[in-house]
């Protein structure tokens, strides 16, 4: 039986990423995205798409990750920037039109986006 | 909630809310029958006769978060505004399945829209879970599990950017071979991911895609 494409695309990308994944998964990027009702209902979805292509164009890697609601429906979509030793910023009502510059200024210029902050959590 | 996959997004969010490690969507499309069904089917916890029996109620939420608990109720309405219906069956430790028809060719009926979107968001979901996605147009299928690509993956997780893109390229692709191949009724080029009826066919060597 032959075999596919993709599945042979998905067996050598394992093989070349195996190598250095420990590395990055303990100093990267972690984006978190809310994705109750609310977020859903807000646009989350389409902000998430819109981050998967920003980090694609601008060539960063980073986690993105999704989660349920936390109670601030009204200030969805909610987007979490977490970067090894700095603290976890929470951005608000983040539509995909806003995504270009959330990624250009906090991920590639080092600048927090300070009229959209919702809340900054440091760690312990 | 403008498309059909937004659905279907916030009904699996309730699934990893009740913690299941297992999520199967079929979404079914049925022309010559005029229908659109939607089953998401968990191993979450379950819930029992009581609790069923309220969820179309907006102001009723396990969450304690917020007040509301939308989702149900517009799932519902979306349904009902299209002739169909919204059935849930649930057992406290026996996981849930969410059962949504629809008239297809019905005006009311929204698109089923970014179904990439979707999947990827629960893909990517903090909450780890495997997802079985089944997509039925007549008598082809595209279909995946994304615990037969972990068990490709080994210690690498879906998450991982490349993997992400990767996910991303597959699902698409997929999605627009079962669409094209259904509208001129033929098989698709030779190996990609459509299959006639599930039960009757050969698995490639990894299990992961299936076909003609």
């Amino acid at each position: 039986m032959p075999k596919l494409k993709s599945l042979e695309e998905l067996r050598a990308l394992r093989d070349g990423v195996r190598a250095e994944i420990a590395t990055r998964t303990e100093t990267g990027t972690t984006i978190t995205i809310g994705m109750g009702t609310c977020g859903i209902a807000a646009g989350a979805r389409e902000t998430m798409q819109a981050v998967l292509r920003e980090l694609r164009a601008q060539d960063i890697e980073a986690h993105v990750a999704t989660v349920g609601c936390i109670g601030m429906c009204s200030a969805e979509p909610l987007v979490d920037i977490e970067q090894a030793g700095q603290p976890r910023i929470t951005y608000q009502n983040i539509t995909a039109d806003k995504v270009h510059r959330l990624i250009t200024e906090h991920l590639k210029n080092g600048r927090v986006v300070g009229d959209w902050v919702f809340g900054r959590l440091q760690k312990s | 909630m403008r498309q059909l996959s937004h659905h279907i997004l916030d009904i699996v969010e309730n699934s990893l809310e009740a913690g299941a490690s297992r999520v199967d969507i079929n979404v079914k499309e049925l022309p010559q029958e005029n229908l659109l069904s939607i089953q998401v089917c968990d191993n979450g916890r379950g819930m029992d006769a009581e609790t069923v029996a309220r969820l179309s109620d907006p102001f009723f939420t396990t969450r304690k978060t917020r007040h509301v608990g939308l989702g149900i109720p517009l799932f519902k309405a979306a349904a009902e505004r299209c002739n169909g219906r919204l059935t849930i069956t649930s057992q406290p430790s026996q996981g849930t399945q969410v059962m949504a028809e629809f008239e297809r060719d019905h005006i009311d009926r929204a698109p089923l829209g970014d179904i990439v979107g979707t999947l990827l968001a629960i893909i990517l979901a903090q909450r780890v879970c495997d997802l079985r996605y089944c997509h039925q147009v007549g008598d082809l299928c595209f279909e995946f599990d994304t615990a037969d690509i972990r068990r490709e993956l080994g210690d690498i997780p879906l998450t991982h950017p490349q993997v992400r893109d990767w996910l991303k390229r597959f699902i698409e692709e997929g999605e627009a071979e079962l669409h094209a191949t259904a509208q001129v009724g033929r098989p698709a080029s030779a190996g990609h991911v459509l299959c006639p009826q599930r039960s009757e066919l050969p698995s490639t060597e990894s299990g992961l895609i299936k076909r003609v």
